[in-house]
This record gives structure tokens, C-alpha cells and sequence, in this order.
């Protein structure tokens, strides 16, 4: 079988357009492992809870779209706050296992809390008709595509931006050092803690609503898969590294969408899988990532 | 010098009684039961026995080496669909476009009985588990539960891609029932009286040091990779044969039943119960599994599907934060 070039470019388009999604989520939880050393499956939590915000502000209420993207996102940093609060607080300090557990928790209750509000049944996501237009350019895309790339652009500059420059910023980075050096510098950790989460939470929220008007459809379960991948792309850029885990996120973005591209269509059940499959190859062959630090992962 | 502290179990006699007396007075409890509870409690209670040998299992790795494991319901899933696929009933192996067992099995005209199909699977999940064990056990507490979580999806959809074998996301229907509550609670007891065997052993107490540290351990002079071995494919053995047992007392299995839910449901049984002590997951496996039947009419009644899920997260973060250890305290007996 044989691609033609547009085809080739509609699928890197695609795999870009998948894998901006991944990279925001891996960064969300980058900065919250590189500070906790935490892996939180509650980011998925995250996801489906934006987009159902999202959905419920939007097709419900029908508010404008600006502002009910703009309420997602406070939404998402509100949620990341009280897990914080109610979640973690209590248990800094208790090994990191307990953490990971709690976390656990905490996903398969908000999914279930969701599940019980909204029922098992999936929904239809809608999102404003400019979004939806299609643009037919060598490749098809909608605008929603191309409003998924630039936000992410968009997201990353700033947050390397506030990461570079921004006091809270600044301290974040020497957290992820050194908690007790950070401390004795005179940084406040608990504030510190409480703003990764909130900056992690409110772009999970947002992809969301990305993830949401992507595929269509949003269920009480969106979350789950996104949320573990997302640390599978933190593994594959390298632990440790922001820049490495945003290129973590766009690899597999790409690889998810090849091989429902380029292999046969029987092969695309297996698209999650192969993602696991490199995952143990990683680690195997290069545990440090792409892009890591030398921290080793045994 | 070699000093020895003699400990009673040390005596041939005081390792096989009290699992003689144990596997005597269960078995009088649950002919007991099987006379006089009505049909409905007694398939409870069977189910309680099931995720009593997968909790079980499960604090092996999670409890007692220290491995915070979250594939325990991928290898469930390899112990049912293999001795499934061994125990099918011949002639209604066409009807149900389930291929036919090769010459090497015994030829088309075959079906194995139910205690070889049921090693079988254990025996599969365990040499999984011994593959997958090499990569995966390198790594430390949180990959390790992504890894682990990612082999059980790996599991999970090969289940639902091999569809010659496995009927896809349909799942396999009218499997021979052969479960029942007797075979279920000898095993339990099996598996209880292995761990506790075990934990009294020079590999037991490798794993427990393991736990602790480590770095410890290592210079100690135990092999961490070997140690971590034994008890993922040990715990790996028996969630095969809870998953046979499971899928011969169903009826059916789909794919999407061994799933995180099911995950998640068996990692908090042991936390719950006490993963420090060696009936701890039993406890939990019983409280949880019973709680679930009592809440699942009271869910289905109101339509608030996710309310048993809900409670057990609730319960899960509530007993992280005040009581971690869970309710039974840590003692090895």
C-alpha cells in the first residue's frame, strides 16, 4: 500500500492536532510529579470533569463560548485547589505510595460521582459553528483543529514564560530541586503546592473541552485513558523534564494516530496498547526518556 | 555460632494442623451454609471466596514485597480465558465460533476437565507474569503501577483483538459450570496457607526486607530481582486461578470485566482489610463484596449507577487518612 503526500500530511496533521492534547495533559502532570514526585490519576479526574463543565455551561445554559471556555478554565483551577486541600494535604510528609493510592481514590470517585450525576450514557459535545468549520487546504481540518494547536502554542509560552520569570514560577522550579532547601530559602511550599495544582488543573479542564470537541461525544469515563497516557508520555520524554514531557506528549500523539493511519484497520483496537507496549520498550532500552535527567526510575 | 529460635511452626505437626483443622472446620461451615442458606447467599458467598484468593494474591506483591502492582485483573483475565478456551464444551465449540483444540491439546474432539484447565491458567498467567516481570520489577513504586496498569490493558485488548480465540468484545457465553463453593474456598485456603508457609520462609522474609528498604535488603545480600519474581508470579499464579474459577462460576466473561474498576476494586481489599496481616485482604475482600450486593439493589433502584464505586473511593481515602495500616493490625501468624 501506498500514501499519497497529503495523506502523509493529513495524518502528521492529525497526529499534531492528538498529540497537543497529550502535551498540555503531560505537562499539567509533569509539574505536579516534578513537585510531589507524585503521579496523580486524578488529572483524569480533570478532563472529564472540564468537559462536562464545559458542556453543561455551553449546550445547557447557553452562555457565549468565550466565556464558558473562560469558566471551564476557573472551574478546572477551583477543582485542582480543593483536591489539593481536601486530598493531599493531609498526607504530605506519608510515603509516596499513599499518595499514589490516595490519588487512585480520588479518581474513581470523582468518575463515579460524575457517573452518578450525568448516568453511564455518553453525550453529544457541541461546540460554536466558526469552530466547526471545514477547511479544505492539501488537507481537510475543521477550525477547532487549528484553535486545539495555537491555544496549545499559546499555553506553552506562557507557562514558559511564568516558569522562567514569574516568582511562583521560580519557586516551583526550586521545589522540584530541593523541598527542604526551597523551604529554607524562605519559599512558602504550601503556597507553591497549591498553585501547581491550581495551573495544573485548569489546563486539564481545558483539554477537556478540547477532548470533547475532538471526538464529539463525552462520557463519564473520558478521562481514564488520556490521563495514564499523559504519564506515559512524561516517561517517554524523560522524567524530570518539562520540555522532554511536552515532546512525550506530541510523540504519541503521533504514533496514536499512524497507526490508525498506516496499518490495517484491525489494528486500530490495538492503538492504546501499542502506547503500553513502547511504554515497557522505553524503559526497558532508555529509562531516562528522550529528554530526561539522569534520575533513574529503579 | 547458628542460633535458632524455634518457633512451634517449625514442627512438621504445627505447620499441617493448623491447615488441616482450618480446611476441616471450613469445610463443615460451608456444608453448614450450603444446607441451609437459600441459593442467592451462598453465590455471595462464593464470589466473597473468589476475590478472597485474588486479594489475597494481590497483597503479595502489594503488601508484603512492597510492589505496588496494577495488573492483578490482567492476569485474572489470562487465567480465565485460557481455561476457558481448554474447558468449552466440544459440541458447542462450532455453534459459538470458538476454534477447536489443537492436536498438542488433545485434538478437535477434546475438552479438558475443569482442575488441569485451571492450573492451566494459572500456570499461563504465571510465565506472563514472568515475562512481564523482567522490565516491569526494575522499576520503583509509581512506574511500576503505570507499567503494570499498562500490561493489564495490553491484556485486555488482546482479549477483545484476538477475536478467533476469544469472540472480541462480545466475550464468551455458556461456559461449563464448574465452580462451585466447595472448590473455591479449598483454594482460598490454599492460597492463604502458601502465603502463610511462605511468609515464614527464607523467600518470605527476602520479600518483607525487600519492603522495608531496598538498599537494605541488597546488602544484605539478597537478590532484589529474584525476590521480586517469586512473588509477582506466585501472586500471578493464583489471580489465574481466580480468574478461572471467576469465569466458570459467571458463565460468561468479557473483556471489559477485567478492567480498572476490577483493578481497583481488588487493590483496595487488601489496604482496607490490613495488607500487613495475612487475613487482612480476606477481610476486605468479604466487607467489600458484601457491601457491593447490599448497595447494588439500592444503586439499580434509583438509578444512581456508580454509588458502590463512590463508597468505596470515600472509604479508600478515609481509611489512607486516618487508620493506613487498615483494620486488621500487622501480625503474620
Amino acid at each position: 500500500m501506498i500514501f499519497g503526500t497529503s495523506y502523509i500530511l493529513q495524518q502528521i496533521f492529525n497526529g499534531i492536532v492528538l498529540g497537543s492534547i497529550y502535551a498540555l495533559l503531560a505537562l499539567g502532570m509533569a509539574i505536579i510529579y516534578g513537585i510531589l514526585g507524585l503521579i496523580n490519576f486524578a488529572h483524569g479526574a480533570l478532563i472529564t470533569l472540564g468537559a462536562f463543565c464545559f458542556y453543561t455551561i455551553f449546550s445547557r445554559l447557553q452562555w457565549p463560548f468565550f466565556l464558558t471556555l473562560v469558566l471551564t478554565i476557573a472551574f478546572g483551577g477551583l477543582m485542582g485547589y480543593l483536591l489539593e486541600l481536601i486530598g493531599y494535604r493531609k498526607l504530605r510528609g506519608s510515603p509516596g505510595l499513599s499518595l499514589l493510592i490516595t490519588s487512585l481514590g480520588i479518581y474513581i470517585f470523582v468518575e463515579n460521582l460524575v457517573k452518578l450525576i450525568v448516568t453511564p450514557q455518553p453525550y453529544a459535545f457541541s461546540i460554536p459553528d466558526f469552530l466547526n468549520q471545514m477547511i479544505n487546504y492539501h488537507i481537510t481540518f475543521r477550525v477547532i483543529d487549528l484553535f486545539i494547536i495555537f491555544t496549545t502554542i499559546f499555553i506553552m509560552l506562557i507557562f514558559s514564560f511564568f516558569i522562567k520569570k514569574n516568582k511562583i514560577g521560580i519557586a516551583m522550579r526550586g521545589i522540584s530541586e530541593s523541598v527542604e532547601t526551597a523551604r529554607l530559602v524562605g519559599i512558602n511550599v504550601d503556597q507553591v503546592i497549591i498553585w501547581t495544582f491550581i495551573v495544573a488543573s485548569s489546563i486539564a479542564a481545558l483539554t477537556g473541552f478540547m477532548w470533547g470537541s475532538k471526538y464529539g461525544q463525552i462520557g463519564y469515563d473520558l478521562g481514564f485513558m488520556p490521563g495514564v497516557i499523559a504519564f506515559v508520555a512524561i516517561v517517554m520524554g524523560g522524567i524530570g523534564s518539562i520540555p522532554g514531557s511536552v515532546v512525550g506528549g506530541f510523540l504519541i500523539g503521533l504514533i496514536q494516530t499512524f497507526v490508525i493511519g498506516f496499518l490495517p484497520p484491525g489494528w486500530t483496537i490495538y492503538r492504546d496498547a501499542i502506547v503500553f507496549t513502547l511504554l515497557i520498550l522505553v524503559l526497558l532500552i532508555k529509562p531516562s526518556g528522550v529528554m530526561g535527567r539522569k534520575e533513574s526510575v529503579s | 555460632m547458628k542460633i535458632r529460635i524455634l518457633e512451634k511452626q517449625d514442627t512438621t505437626l504445627g505447620i499441617w494442623m493448623p491447615f488441616i483443622f482450618g480446611l476441616a472446620a471450613l469445610l463443615a461451615v460451608i456444608t453448614l451454609f450450603n444446607i441451609s442458606l437459600d441459593n442467592y447467599i451462598i453465590h455471595i458467598i462464593t464470589v466473597v471466596g473468589i476475590y478472597i484468593i485474588a486479594a489475597t494474591s494481590l497483597n503479595l506483591t502489594n503488601g508484603y514485597t512492597g510492589l505496588f502492582s496494577l495488573g492483578h485483573a490482567g492476569f485474572m483475565a489470562i487465567g480465565a480465558y485460557i481455561s476457558v478456551f481448554l474447558t468449552y464444551n466440544v459440541s458447542l465449540r462450532t455453534a459459538y465460533n470458538l476454534p477447536l483444540l489443537p492436536a498438542i491439546l488433545g485434538g478437535s474432539d477434546s475438552q479438558w476437565p475443569f482442575l488441569p484447565s485451571l492450573l492451566a491458567g494459572g500456570i499461563v498467567a504465571a510465565i506472563a507474569a514472568l515475562i512481564i516481570g523482567f522490565p516491569v520489577l526494575k522499576l520503583k513504586g509509581h512506574y511500576l503501577a503505570v507499567a503494570s496498569l499498562g500490561f493489564m490493558i495490553i491484556v485486555t485488548t488482546l482479549a477483545k483483538g484476538m477475536k478467533d480465540i476469544t469472540r472480541g468484545a462480545a466475550g464468551i457465553q455458556v461456559i461449563p459450570r464448574y465452580t462451585s463453593i466447595y472448590n473455591v474456598y479449598l483454594w482460598a485456603a490454599i492460597t492463604i496457607f502458601i502465603l502463610w508457609r511462605l511468609l515464614h520462609s527464607a523467600p518470605g522474609r527476602a520479600m518483607l526486607a525487600i519492603r522495608e528498604s531496598e538498599i537494605s535488603a541488597q546488602s544484605q545480600g539478597i537478590h532484589l530481582m529474584k525476590y521480586k519474581l517469586y512473588s509477582f508470579v506466585i501472586g500471578a499464579f493464583f489471580a489465574g486461578i481466580a480468574g478461572g474459577l471467576y469465569a466458570h462460576f459467571t458463565r460468561s466473561i468479557r473483556p471489559y470485566e477485567f478492567s480498572f474498576s476490577m483493578t481497583f476494586f481488588m487493590v483496595i481489599m487488601p489496604i482496607i482489610g490490613g495488607s500487613r496481616n495475612l487475613f487482612g485482604p480476606a477481610l476486605g475482600a468479604s466487607l467489600l463484596v458484601i457491601m457491593r450486593y447490599i448497595l447494588k439493589p439500592v444503586e439499580e433502584y434509583f438509578g444512581i449507577y456508580g454509588l458502590v464505586e463512590l463508597i468505596y473511593a470515600t472509604l479508600l481515602v478515609v481509611v489512607m487518612m486516618l487508620k493506613p495500616e487498615g483494620i486488621l493490625r500487622e501480625k503474620n501468624y
